[in-house]
């Protein structure tokens, strides 16, 4: 090969490296290890995680412990769908092309709105996505936005904003749910969007259509992050008038891998559709007359557009929303509308079963789908300590986000949580802050 | 070329919603076990819905035969060559799939309580210091989720380095060669784009990046750059480029989408960057998924490092117990957060994973084949009729990929580089990326990397050599390629002009 180029050493093709740019020895890392020593390391580091294996897991807070169904492994494992890049030659990625149409009519089934964009990386970025787009709709750089919505996303919203050179003005929570009458009042012809979440933060079903009149009445955009497990029962956000539909898409078919990687969803009208961030598949036809599907609306996007695109984002966590798409194909139109009707019902049974607890008070009243709020009379970190020796991770604490709830617990219900371990929730929750006041060592 | 189809193109697309009967399904869920009220009873029938969502009716059985029969109609990289320019399509190892997978990684809560992730939080941990020592540059962030996400990171640190100074700067330089992302991250920034000429050499051309600055030093933010640049050249003014810079007072930013050329060889730390961006999906071979999931995590320098986003991984002294691993939250500067949680561990995994294999030679060895494979193929592709159609756009040792142009191919054969590429699909190769970058005619841009065999190599030259060939007597042949894809070209324009974005016939339609 060396031959061939015409030089004699690979180093001399490194030669057009400055010398003094040159690294001049080894990087400081361990050599390389063998297959097994590897599988060795990284299975000692995963044995120090307690996971949701190991510990009953009531922790939602935006990513939740359901069941993936086998087949969403062995489909996604598949090489054809593991290893290809994004599709720029539709001709050779017509599956994963497909995929990406079937994904974008779920999707857009659920939310009830017209268009649904390929994914974005995960929810409380897509939040800030739709920030950007309600600029370019607008021409106003106002954020409006709910307590309700996940910490992370105003977080995230937030430090976007800083670059958008736009402003985020924060509306409070009255009784579980989005202060009405403030929000009424913060929206005005400055506004280019407000931000709702469905379930809220503290598990809250929001009356979405009632405070969006806000934002109609002054020509701001409606953006409302939902969570994709409740809306086979709850009112899709497109029904309700909203612009944009959004929101974390791990609960279906991802798993929880601390963290990511997961993806968006992101939903929009029809007329927003030439300003959506992320990839697009669209049908159309190849010379013959097939049916093809291709990424359409290109020209929005930076490979083409460049400073001028609706986003910088390329990536359409094309993989992740394949796993989402399996597991609703597998809950079907029935299964779908089920396991939201179970969700409602056993989180309506644990937060009747938690209130009976001495000790334990609901936070708020407000109706909830999957998640809700309580607050316990004992420090919540030594509570939360008492549950984990017990196998149980009861929650998460509030008070870090939300200080005035500094004694809230926030506690998710999935498909996995059996009566026998709400009953066990509710029996440990009681004995710990039973303990706690007694001032009994733990 | 006979025109008969194949089975798969005979075969009508069909949507799994066209595939749904009444009735069937896969799922069995759990029983309720609890009370079953009519949900009105415990939600307000004006919070809920009328209509359930049209979700396909399908038996498990058929699910798993729709997706493998879709999956048929992917090319992927366990199938073969795919020398697409700029997106290091190397071998994902199948060892990262399992490690990924332990339920330690995989069913572990982002919120789980640091001490009771001690393992995870040590990982991302090790994989900042590795991505540090690899870069030169002392301090890492893991949160951003894609390079484009990375470099939107630069900015906003970018901006907050010079707002903490008190000065607002509105300008980000960068060359016509420049990945897109770029000009739209700056843009999502707030900033504006100043575009630096190339120079003959394929690098930044030092006289106008000087009067791009002199128009006003004072307005300089910072200046993108990738080294090897989009070209594949290692642009060895570098040092003198980061010294304009910074005497101006802008910030350097490394787009690290080519940092498989240097690993072990040189740094862009010690090259004068600021700012890096990594692509896990790139050198370090987490699986590109057909358009995601990756990881862009950046490295930066002491000075950018109080602006760093939140949380921050780091390892505390657990009062003489060894070190803990926590989530620093309490950083005043912090440009906050760029997304939830602590970013995509399950890329880290595979990366972390990637790096104990390799190790400090194995990453070195990795670049030395990388551009050992791109000049030998640069070499394969000057001879015969390539080297006289297709001729590289700049004459010099490239880096791990290299660009050609089809210039002549087009003007003497009239085959434009789209042709080629369509052609190549016939032969079974993935095509290089085309008409990038935008500076080089009918570009086309080769990457093979180091996961590819001398033969492999060999056979795409060859490929190439007999598309060129037939094209000299018969130039028709390529320009309605492909014959044997599971469609043939597609038409992508009105698929722009008037978008179908989601199945128009759902279950119960009655069509």
């Amino acid at each position: 090969m060396l031959a061939a180029i015409g030089v004699d050493s690979v180093d001399e093709l490194f030669g057009q490296i400055p010398e003094e740019l040159r690294l001049d020895r080894a990087l400081d890392l361990p050599e390389g290890i063998g297959e097994a020593e590897v599988y060795e390391r990284l299975g000692g580091l995963a044995a120090r995680n307690a996971d949701a294996e190991e510990q009953v897991c009531f922790v939602g807070a935006g990513m939740y412990d359901h069941y993936v169904p086998a087949i969403v492994d062995a489909i996604s494992q598949r090489s054809e769908f593991l290893t290809p890049y994004t599709p720029y030659q539709p001709e050779i990625s017509q599956g994963g092309l497909q995929v990406m149409f079937e994904f974008q009519t779920a999707m857009s089934e659920l939310t009830g709105l017209p268009v649904s964009n390929a994914g974005l990386y995960e929810g409380p970025s897509s939040v800030a996505s739709a920030g950007y787009l309600a600029m370019a709709a607008t021409g106003r750089r106002r954020f409006v936005v709910s307590r309700g919505l996940h910490p992370h996303s105003r977080e995230t919203l937030e430090t976007y904003a800083v670059g958008y050179g736009a402003e985020v003005v924060e509306v409070g929570l009255h009784g579980g749910e989005t202060d009405a009458a403030v929000l009424a009042k913060e929206v005005d012809e400055r506004t280019a969007a407000v931000f709702l979440q469905s379930p809220n933060f503290l598990g809250a079903v929001e009356r979405v259509e009632q405070l969006g009149a806000a934002a109609k009445e002054h020509g701001a955009l409606l953006v409302v992050a939902c969570d994709p497990m409740t809306l086979g029962v709850l009112k899709p956000p497109g029904e309700q008038g909203a612009d944009i539909a959004l929101g974390e898409g791990q609960p279906l078919g991802n798993r929880l891998d601390f963290g990511g990687p997961s993806f968006g969803f992101f939903c929009a009208t029809q007329e927003q559709i030439r300003r959506m961030p992320g990839r697009i598949a669209g049908e159309t036809e190849d010379v013959d007359g097939r049916r093809g599907f291709v990424l359409a609306l290109q020209t929005r996007e930076q490979h083409i557009r460049r400073e001028k695109a609706t986003h910088n984002i390329c990536t359409a966590q094309a993989l992740n929303a394949l796993c989402a798409m399996v597991h609703l194909a597998w809950l079907g139109k029935e299964g779908y509308r089920e396991l939201g009707e179970l969700l409602v019902r056993r989180t309506a049974y644990a937060r009747e079963r938690l209130a009976a607890v001495e000790g334990i008070e609901l936070l708020h009243g407000a109706p909830v789908a999957r998640e809700f709020a309580v607050r316990l009379d004992a420090p919540v970190h030594a509570i939360l300590e008492r549950c984990a020796e017990r196998g149980i991770a009861a929650g998460y604490p509030l008070g870090r986000e939300y200080p005035e709830y500094g004694d809230g617990l926030l506690v998710a219900i999935t498909e996995r949580r059996t009566r026998a371990q709400i009953d066990d929730l509710a029996e440990a929750l009681g004995a710990a802050v039973a303990a706690e006041r007694a001032g009994v060592t733990a | 070329m006979a025109l008969t189809e194949t089975p798969m193109q005979a075969e009508r697309a069909r949507t799994i919603y066209e595939k749904s009967k009444p009735g069937r399904r896969a799922a069995t869920l759990p029983a309720a076990e609890v009370p079953e009220p009519p949900l009105a009873e415990l939600i307000p029938a004006e919070l809920l819905r009328s209509e359930p969502p049209r979700l396909p009716e399908v038996a498990e059985p058929e699910i798993v035969r729709h997706y493998n029969k879709l999956s048929r109609r992917n090319f992927d990289l366990d199938s073969g060559f795919y020398p697409l320019g700029s997106c290091t399509m190397k071998h994902n190892p199948r060892l990262n799939e399992r490690v990924a997978a332990l339920p330690g990684h995989a069913r572990l809560h982002p919120a789980q309580d640091p001490r009771r992730a001690q393992g995870a939080l040590e990982l991302m941990w090790l994989l900042q210091e590795s991505l540090a020592e690899i870069c030169g540059l002392p301090h890492v962030s893991l949160q951003p989720s894609a390079g484009s996400h990375g470099e939107l990171a630069g900015l906003l640190l970018t901006r907050a380095f010079h707002a903490d100074r008190g000065e607002e700067r509105t300008k980000v330089l960068a060359p016509d060669t420049s990945h897109g992302t770029n000009p739209a991250s700056v843009s999502m920034a707030g900033y504006e784009v100043v575009k630096v000429a190339t120079n003959e050499r394929g690098g930044v051309e030092i006289d106008d990046l000087r009067a791009r600055i002199a128009e006003d030093p004072g307005q300089v933010a910072c200046l993108m750059l990738t080294n090897p640049n989009t070209l594949g050249l290692f642009d060895e003014n570098i040092a003198e480029i980061a010294a304009l810079i910074h005497e101006a007072g802008g910030t350097l930013y490394y787009d690290g989408a080519n940092l498989n050329a240097v690993m072990g060889h040189s740094r862009p730390g010690d090259m004068g960057f600021d700012i890096v961006h990594v692509n896990l999906h790139k050198s370090f071979s987490q699986p590109h998924g057909g358009g995601g999931p990756g990881a862009g995590p950046i490295a930066v320098s002491e000075r950018i490092e109080p602006f760093l986003p939140r949380p921050q991984v780091v390892r505390r002294d657990n009062n003489g117990h060894g070190p803990f691993f926590d989530l620093d939250r309490d950083r005043p500067k912090s440009i906050g957060r760029l997304r939830g949680f602590q970013g995509n561990f399950g890329v880290f995994v595979r990366s972390y994973a990637y790096i104990l294999s390799l190790g400090a030679d194995g990453l070195a060895e990795a670049s030395e084949t990388a551009v050992l494979n791109a000049n030998y193929l640069k070499a394969r592709l000057a001879e015969g009729r390539a080297g006289e159609r297709l001729p590289v756009a700049f004459d010099r040792h490239c880096m791990h990929e290299f660009v050609l142009s089809g210039k002549p191919m087009k003007r003497e054969l009239g085959l434009a580089t789209l042709d080629l590429a369509k052609r190549l699909l016939d032969f079974g190769f993935h095509p290089p990326t085309v008409y990038f970058p935008l500076l080089v005619d009918e570009a086309l841009m080769i990457e093979p990397t180091e996961t590819e065999t001398k033969e492999s190599l060999d056979a795409f030259a060859g490929a190439i050599e007999q598309i060129l060939a037939e094209a000299e007597t018969d130039p028709e042949l390529a320009r309605n390629a492909p014959y044997t894809t599971p469609v043939r070209r597609l038409d992508e324009v009105r698929a722009t002009r008037r978008p179908i974005v989601r199945a128009s016939c759902l279950p119960g339609d009655g069509c």
